[in-house]
C-alpha cells in the first residue's frame, strides 16, 4: 500500500541518501536501521509528507502522497518532539490529539489508554512534572487511541524502561495483526515476530 | 507553441542558464554603460535649465529612473517568486535572490537623490511626500527580503520563504501606496513635482528614458552575473560544476 | 468536538495557565501610551492632536510584540507538526489560532484604549471611533502578522526580523486607523476610513490564513 521509489534526500547542499526503495503492505513493518546522521529521521519526515524529497516518489495506494486525501487520515507520525503541551495534563493532551485527528475521545477512553501505558494517577498532572520516560508514555498513548493504518515512528522506545518497551512492541504487534503497517526507526531491537517485520539498512 | 515552451524550459536547468547568462551579461553591461553615458550627457549638459528650479533639478535624471527601477525589480522578483513557488524550480529562487540587492540599491539611490533634491528645493533633507515615503517603505520591503533569506540556513527553504514574502509584499505595494497617498493628501503635505510646467522638454524626457534603459540593462547584467555565482555555490556538488572548475584551473 | 473548536479551547486554556505572557502585550501598550506625554510635554492641545497616532502606534507595537507567541511554542514542542499533518484544513486551524491569539492580545487593547484615551483628553465620539478602528484593526494586524510569524519560525534573530518584515505591511492599517480618529475630531466623519478598514479586514481574513498555511509548511520542511 505504501510505495517508496528511488527516494533521495538533501539537507542544505549535502546529499544524505539516494535510491531508497521500500514497499509496505498490510500487516507489515519495516525497521529502518542506520548510523547516526545517515538520514533516518529525514526519511520518515519525507514519508510522512512534512519534508519534500530531493528526488523519487512516495505513493499511497498508487497515488502520490501530496495529492492523496486518504493518506492524511491514514498516517500517524510520532517524531522526536513529543507534541505534548507542558502546561496541559496528559489527559488533555490526548483528548486534543484525538480531536485534531477527527476522532474525539471521551475522558473515560483517554484515561483507559493512559492507564494501559502505566500512567494511572498521573493523567491529570501537568506534563511538565512527568519524567522523560513518562512523557514518552503519554505521547505513545496516541497509538492506542488512533485508528491510523500507517504508523511512522521515529525512535519510539527512547527513554522507556524495559517493561514499557515490551509493552509498546506488543501494541505494534497488535496493530500489525489487525492489518496495520508501520515504519519504525530504532536503535533498540523491535520485539515483533519475524514474519511481520523486515529490516532496511539506510546507507549514505 | 509546444516548441517554444520546450525551448524556454531548457533554460530552467541551472547548467543551461549558467551558460546563457555568461553569454548575455557582458553585452548588457556595455549597453548599459553606453546608454548611461549618453543619458547623462543629455541630462547634465544638453537639457535646458529649468525656469524655476535652476541647475539642481538635474538630479531627477538619476532619481526618477532609480525609483522606476526599484519598482520594476520588485515586480520582477515577485514574478520569479510566483514561478518558483508554482513550479518548484531551483533557478527561480536564485533569480529572486540575485535581483534583490540591486533593487535595494536603486531604492536607496532614489531616497538619497530625493533628499539631495529636496534640500535646495524646500530647505529640508526629507519631506514626507507620498512617493518618497512609499519609496522608503519599498526599501524596507527589500531589506526584509534580504534579511529573511540571509537568516535561513537551508537554501531551498530560504528560496521558498523569500518567494512568499516577495509575493505578499508585491500584493501589498499598491495598497501601501494608496494608503500613503491618502495620508499625504489628507494632511496637505508637500508634494514633489518633477516640473512645474505641464510638459517636459523633449530632451529631458529622452534623457530620463535613456537613463531608465541604462539602469534596466545594468540591473539585468548584474543580476545575471550574481545568479551565475549563486548557481556555482548551490550546485557545487554536481558533476558539471566539478568539470567546469577543473577546466578553469587547467586554463590558468 | 471538532478540531477547530479543540484548537481554540486549547490555546485559550494554555494562555490562561500562563497569564503573564498575555499581560506583557497589554502592559506594553499602557507603558508606551504613558511614555509619549513624558517625552513630548504636557500641553493638552498637542496631546489631543497626536493622541490617535500614539494610541494606534502603541497598539500596533503591542500587537507585534505578541506575535512571537503565535506559533513558536507549538513549533518547539512538535504540536505544529501534528496540526500540519492532521486531516483538518490547515488554513482553518491557522485562522482559529489567530482568533485565539487576537482574543488574548488584541481584544484587551481595544478594551483598554478608552482608558488610555482619557489621558489625552479625547472626546467621547473620538474614543468611540478609536475603539471601532482598533476593533477592526487589531484582528487585521494579527492576520497580517501571522504570515510574518510563520515565515520567521525557528530563524535566528526572529524577533527583530519579524518587525522588519511586518511593519511595512502594517502601514495601511495604521494610516486608516489613526486617520479615522483624526477625521472624526476634525468633524469630517470616519465612515470612509472605517469602511476601508473593514474591507481590508475581510480580504485579509479570506487570504492570510491560506498564505500563513503555506508559510508554515515551508517552515517545517
Amino acid at each position: 500500500m505504501l510505495c517508496v521509489s528511488e527516494l533521495s534526500c538533501s539537507r542544505g547542499d549535502r546529499r544524505l541518501f539516494s535510491g531508497v526503495n521500500l514497499t509496505l503492505s498490510q500487516g507489515h513493518c519495516v525497521h529502518i536501521e542506520g548510523d547516526n546522521g545517515v538520514g533516518k529521521t529525514s526519511l520518515l519526515r519525507i514519508v510522512s509528507g512534512l519534508s519534500p524529497a530531493a528526488g523519487g516518489q512516495v505513493a499511497w495506494a498508487g497515488e502520490p502522497i501530496q495529492a492523496s486525501e486518504a493518506y492524511r487520515a491514514a498516517r500517524m507520525y510520532l517524531g522526536h518532539a513529543l507534541a505534548l503541551k507542558e502546561d496541559l495534563s496528559a489527559l488533555e493532551n490526548l483528548q486534543f490529539d484525538a480531536a485534531i485527528a477527527g476522532r474525539p475521545l471521551s475522558v473515560l477512553d483517554a484515561s483507559a489508554a493512559l492507564v494501559q501505558l502505566g500512567l494511572r494517577g498521573r493523567e491529570h498532572l501537568p506534563v511538565r512534572v512527568l519524567s522523560q520516560g513518562q512523557k514518552r508514555r503519554a505521547a505513545l498513548a496516541r497509538l492506542l487511541a488512533s485508528r491510523a493504518a500507517l504508523w511512522i515512528l521515529d525512535e519510539p522506545l527512547v527513554a522507556l524502561d524495559l517493561p514499557a518497551q515490551t509493552q509498546v512492541c506488543q501494541f505494534l504487534q497488535t496493530h500489525l495483526d489487525a492489518g496495520g503497517m508501520a515504519l519504525v526507526t530504532s536503535h533498540q531491537p523491535l520485539q515483533v515476530s519475524g514474519a511481520h517485520c523486515s529490516k532496511y539498512r539506510l546507507q549514505a | 507553441m509546444t516548441l517554444h515552451f520546450k525551448f524556454w524550459f531548457r533554460f530552467a536547468s541551472p547548467q543551461a542558464f549558467y551558460a546563457l547568462a555568461g553569454r548575455l551579461w557582458p553585452g548588457l553591461a556595455v549597453l548599459a554603460t553606453l546608454l548611461g553615458l549618453w543619458g547623462l550627457w543629455l541630462g547634465l549638459c544638453v537639457a535646458p535649465t529649468d525656469f524655476q528650479q535652476g541647475q539642481a533639478y538635474r538630479i531627477i535624471f538619476v532619481h526618477v529612473p532609480a525609483s522606476w527601477m526599484s519598482m520594476v525589480i520588485y515586480m520582477a522578483m515577485a514574478f520569479w517568486a510566483l514561478l518558483g513557488l508554482t513550479f518548484n524550480t531551483r533557478l527561480s529562487g536564485m533569480m529572486t535572490q540575485a535581483l534583490a540587492p540591486t533593487g535595494a540599491l536603486f531604492a536607496f539611490l532614489s531616497l538619497w537623490t530625493g533628499a539631495l533634491w529636496g534640500k535646495p528645493m524646500w530647505g529640508a533633507w526629507w519631506v514626507w511626500d507620498a512617493r518618497l515615503t512609499s519609496e522608503l517603505i519599498l526599501f524596507f520591503l527589500y531589506l526584509g527580503f534580504i534579511g529573511l533569506t540571509a537568516a535561513i540556513d537551508d537554501p531551498r527553504r530560504a528560496d521558498k520563504a523569500g518567494g512568499l514574502l516577495a509575493l505578499v509584499g508585491a500584493i501589498n505595494v499598491p495598497i501601501i501606496y494608496f494608503s500613503v497617498r491618502w495620508w499625504n493628501t489628507l494632511h496637505q503635505g508637500a508634494s514633489v513635482s518633477m516640473t512645474q510646467g505641464s510638459s517636459m522638454a523633449q530632451t529631458m524626457l529622452t534623457a530620463m528614458l535613456l537613463m531608465a534603459l541604462s539602469f534596466w540593462f545594468y540591473a539585468i547584467a548584474v543580476a545575471l552575473y550574481r545568479v551565475r555565482t549563486l548557481i556555482l555555490v548551490r550546485e557545487r556538488n554536481t558533476h558539471w560544476v566539478g568539470e567546469l572548475l577543473k577546466t578553469e584551473e587547467l586554463s590558468q | 468536538m471538532n478540531p477547530y473548536w479543540a484548537v481554540l479551547r486549547r490555546d485559550l486554556a494554555l494562555a490562561l495557565r500562563r497569564k503573564n505572557e498575555v499581560l506583557t502585550a497589554v502592559f506594553f501598550f499602557v507603558v508606551v501610551a504613558s511614555l509619549f506625554p513624558l517625552g513630548i510635554g504636557p500641553e493638552m492641545g498637542t496631546l489631543r492632536l497626536i493622541a490617535p497616532g500614539i494610541l494606534w502606534v502603541g497598539a500596533l507595537l503591542a500587537s507585534m510584540l505578541a506575535l512571537g507567541r503565535l506559533f513558536a511554542a507549538d513549533h518547539q514542542d512538535g504540536s505544529l507538526e501534528q496540526m500540519v499533518l492532521s486531516s483538518a484544513s490547515l488554513p482553518g486551524l491557522v485562522a482559529v489560532k489567530i482568533l485565539a491569539h487576537w482574543l488574548l492580545s488584541g481584544l484587551p487593547l481595544v478594551l483598554l484604549a478608552p482608558v488610555l484615551a482619557l489621558q489625552f483628553d479625547l472626546s467621547a465620539e473620538a474614543i468611540g471611533v478609536l475603539m471601532a478602528t482598533l476593533l477592526l484593526g487589531t484582528p487585521l494586524l494579527s492576520l497580517i502578522g501571522s504570515v510574518g510569524a510563520a515565515l520567521t519560525l525557528g530563524v535566528r534573530g526572529a524577533d527583530v526580523l519579524l518587525s522588519l518584515l511586518v511593519l511595512p505591511l502594517y502601514i495601511p492599517a495604521l494610516v486608516f486607523g489613526a486617520g479615522a480618529v483624526q477625521a472624526q475630531t476634525a468633524g469630517l466623519g470616519a465612515s470612509a476610513h472605517l469602511s476601508i478598514l473593514l474591507a481590508m479586514l475581510l480580504v485579509a481574513a479570506l487570504f492570510t490564513p491560506w498564505a500563513c498555511a503555506v508559510a508554515l509548511r515551508i517552515a517545517l520542511e
